[in-house]
This record gives C-alpha cells, structure tokens and sequence, in this order.
C-alpha cells in the first residue's frame, strides 16, 4: 500500500522543492491544510520559509496547530523543514517573543552580531558541515550521512534545544556552534535544506518517508 | 572553516542558453537544461537562470524551464529577469525556484524590495546590481542588461537594498562581463565592505586563477561563473541544434576558440581551489 505523505501548505515555504524530492525517493505527496488529510496522513512534512511570526499567523489562522500537535502525538513520523522546524520549538525572539507548537523543548534565536569579535554574516547562506552530536544516526534520517557531511543552509535564527539528547546534529558557522538537527521521538526537525542537498540530502527524505514511527 | 559557493550563471533568450559581452551580444549555446544537468552533476552549489531579456520585452520564457529542471535538480535555484511583481515571484516560486533575483523592477520602485522580503523571506529575495564605472570614477547602476544608466550609485544603492530586507547582492561588473580579462575587484570590494549581507561576485572570470583570486581576497563568499564554464561544457555535450528556434547559432557552428579564456569544469576548480586553502563543498 502506497504510503500518505503529507506536505503542510500554510502559504509559506518551497513546497515544490519538497515534492520533487518527495517524488525522487518513490513517494507521491499530498500538499495540503486539509486537517482530516493531515490527521491521516502516515508522514507529515512541516516546510517553512520566512518569518516565524508569519508562519506561526498562518498556522493559526487555518486552525491547524491542534492538528499538527495531535499527529505528532500519534506516534508517526512529523518533520519540520528548516523555518519548519524552528516552529517545532516553544517560542522564537524573532520580532518580540512568539510561542511555536512546543513539540520540542527549547527556543529560536538569533545569530550574534559578532563571535569573537568579527562580524557574522547574516543569513547564513551555504553549504556547512554536520557534526554528530555525540549519537547514533543509524536509527535516524540521517543514517547514509557520513559525519561532516555538506548541506544547503539559508538562515538567520537557530534552535536553542533545552534537553541535550534531543540533539542529532551541529553545525559551526563562522566560529558559532549551534544545533542544526534535532530529534525527540517520531518528530524531527532539520534546520538545512535536505531537498537543496543533492542526492545525499535526498536520502533524508528517502529514510524519513520509509519510517513507521 | 568558511565554505565558499560556485554558482554557474545561465543567461536565457527564448529557449536558449546564451552568452554576450558585457551582456550584449548574445549568441547561443546550447539548450539550458543539458547544461543545468551537467552542472549539478559536477558539483555546482547553486545555479542561477537569467532570462536576459525578460525586462526589454516584457516577456518570461523562464518559467517552463525552471519547472523542468527542478524535477531533476537537487541544489538551491535562483531566478531573475522580468521579475516586476509579488505575483511574478509567487509563479517562479512555484515553478521550483528557490531565490528570486531582481533588478529593475527595484530600481523603479525601491519598496518592492521590501515587500517581496516581507512576504516571501529576506533570503528568498536576491537583488542583481549591475555596475559600471563612469568618467569620474565611480561605479553606477544600470538596468537592461547595461543599457539603462540610473544615476544611482552602486554602493548607495547595496547598503539601501539591504535596509530594505534583501538577502543576498549579485554584482556584475558589465565591463569585465564576458571578457574572460578578470574580476574587479575594486567594486566587489567596496560593495562588499558595505554590507553585511553575503555578495555574489559576477562578471570577468577568465582563469581560474582569477576566481582564487576573488576568493582568496576573502572579499566575497560567493562567485558566479558563465562564460568560463560554457565553454568548456559545450565541448563535452552533444546537444540537439534542431530544436532552435531562434538566436543566432552560427557561433557553436563555427567551432570557434575562446583566446581570452582558459575554460574549466567545476570538479577541476574547485580541486584547484582546495589545493590554495580555499574549501567549497
């Protein structure tokens, strides 16, 4: 039976590029704010790009942030796509304190002015490397990435996870360490761009989709 | 560890692939996709479609391109020329581009910057600057591929694109575009010290030592290269000229060298690279 793999169409985030990959590793998605299509779906993909405030807005607006915190209570498998997966989180400082959909423990930041005073560039735009977090991926989307592997990012926040374990990933930017994956469970959150990342990236989507949990 | 980006640039009339000098006189080379596929399999970090003469005549054939190649195309895309609308960017947005780059439409209406920042994220918008040097020294704006002088400043002009919300500048250099003579450094520089957004550096790549240059400075991040790849492409693919409809071919016809360049595949430069310190993916 054909797996149902939702992608969440709030207006915001590159819902196409996330299909085509979707569509690459052999699954046909569904991109949609129906919230009966998202309940029932066997995967869900939170894609986002832009502010959070607006993303939050949007979410609440179509009335799906129940929705999407009764899936990822479900058990199966939940993943938030770069903005996508900073709303996983409590709360972001971007413009003023906004509350996410407190799936994952922990807050959104900003990027510091300076790191060992010299000027970060703001976004972050590139490719950079994934540094294991001290876990095993093998259990994981990440498990035919090999350590120090480059990925697509465009960002200005990061994810500041409160509990440690939930951590799959760092990644360095310009002398900043910072959480670029995180895990807790069935919910998983990329703070790059797998679907940006040519065929290694695209095994990420393949892993996530073949999960059951 | 700072990685820096290659970023081919393909130039795009009607259906073609197509290349000038200082952005004029464009001759075809070939089909975009075939080039697109060879890029992306060698290793580009990105790539960037401009159609070229989107603005001159109100007209976008980039849109079925861009959705052709997505399906197959696994790394950031960005997309300019003719873009004049929040609309315009939605289409392209849709059709699988990842960054939409514009020029003129900014010139006109400044806001616009900010209203596409607003509605679709700082760095999904990409403002394209196109420089050049005048008589007395400083470096203008234009618009129309060069055609159109502003009278704007090209370093008032970057930091003001910033303040409006613009992720990332692309500076071409329109007299070093195409000539294979080098980058100019000069103006990347300036524009690059007076911003802190990142800056793609376009326009005169000739060598690959003039991109180690470029990118050794430390100036920039990011390049974008045309010609000097073109032309090494085109001898490694076997397309189908049939299928050209318009544009003048007689120039891939000819067979005809490039004296100025000294062209590259992008594994053989980004290995030249790695061998001076300087890391890409």
């Amino acid at each position: 039976m054909d797996k149902k793999v939702v992608i969440i169409d709030y207006g915001l985030g590159n819902l196409y590029s996330i299909a085509q990959a979707c569509n690459h590793v052999g699954f046909s998605p569904v991109i949609t704010s129906n919230k009966e299509e998202i309940i029932n779906a066997d995967s869900v993909i939170l894609p986002g790009v832009g502010a959070f405030k607006i993303a939050m807005n949007h979410l609440l607006e179509l009335d799906l942030v129940p929705v999407i915190r009764d899936f990822a209570k479900s058990g199966k498998p939940l993943m938030g796509i770069c903005l996508g997966m900073q709303l996983l989180f409590d709360e972001s400082e971007e413009f003023g304190m906004n509350k996410g959909l407190g799936l994952i423990p922990g807050v959104i930041k900003r990027f510091p002015e300076k790191v060992n005073d010299k000027k970060m560039k703001i976004p972050h735009i590139g490719w950079n490397r994934l540094i294991n977090a001290g876990c095993n991926w093998a259990n994981t989307p990440l498990r035919e990435i090999s350590e120090m592997e480059f990925m697509y990012f465009v960002h200005s926040y990061y994810a500041e996870p409160l509990i440690q374990s939930d951590i799959l990933t760092y990644t360095n930017y310009q002398e900043f360490k910072y959480c670029s994956s995180v895990q807790n469970e069935n919910i998983f959150g990329f703070q790059f761009h797998p679907e940006k990342s040519g065929e290694t990236g695209l095994s990420i989507y393949k892993y996530f989709l073949d999960r059951k949990s | 560890m700072k990685t820096v980006r290659i970023i081919p640039r393909l130039d795009i009339k009607g259906p073609n692939l197509v290349k000038g000098i200082h952005l004029e006189g464009l001759r075809v080379l070939g089909k975009p996709s075939d080039f697109a596929k060879y890029y992306y399999e060698h290793g580009a970090d990105e790539l960037m479609f401009m159609d070229v003469v989107a603005s001159l005549y109100d007209r976008n054939s980039l849109h079925d391109i861009i959705s052709e190649t997505a399906k197959s195309i696994f790394i950031p895309i960005t997309v300019g020329g003719g873009i004049r609308s929040l609309q315009d960017i939605n289409t392209m947005l849709r059709a699988g581009a990842d960054k939409i780059a514009i020029n003129t439409a900014a010139i006109k209406n400044p806001l616009f910057i900010k209203e596409a920042s607003e509605e679709f994220g700082s760095s999904t918008i990409v403002i394209t600057i196109e420089a050049i040097k005048d008589l007395d020294g400083k470096y203008y704006a234009f618009t129309d591929n060069g055609r159109e002088q502003t009278g704007i400043e090209v370093i008032d002009w970057a930091k003001k694109a910033e303040q409006l919300g613009c992720g990332e500048l692309v500076i071409t250099s329109v007299d070093n575009e195409g000539t294979g003579s080098g980058f100019d450094l000069e103006l990347i520089r300036a524009v690059a010290n007076s911003v802190s957004i990142p800056v793609i550096a376009h326009g005169g790549a000739g060598t690959k030592r003039h991109v180690e240059e470029l990118l050794d400075s430390e100036i920039v991040d990011a390049v974008s290269l045309a010609s000097v790849l073109h032309y090494d492409t085109i001898k490694n693919l076997t397309s189908n000229w049939e299928n050209s409809t318009e544009g003048n071919i007689d120039f891939i016809l000819s067979g005809r060298s490039f004296s100025k360049f000294a062209p590259f595949n992008l594994i053989s430069l980004k290995e030249h690279l790695h061998s001076k310190e300087i890391y890409c993916r």
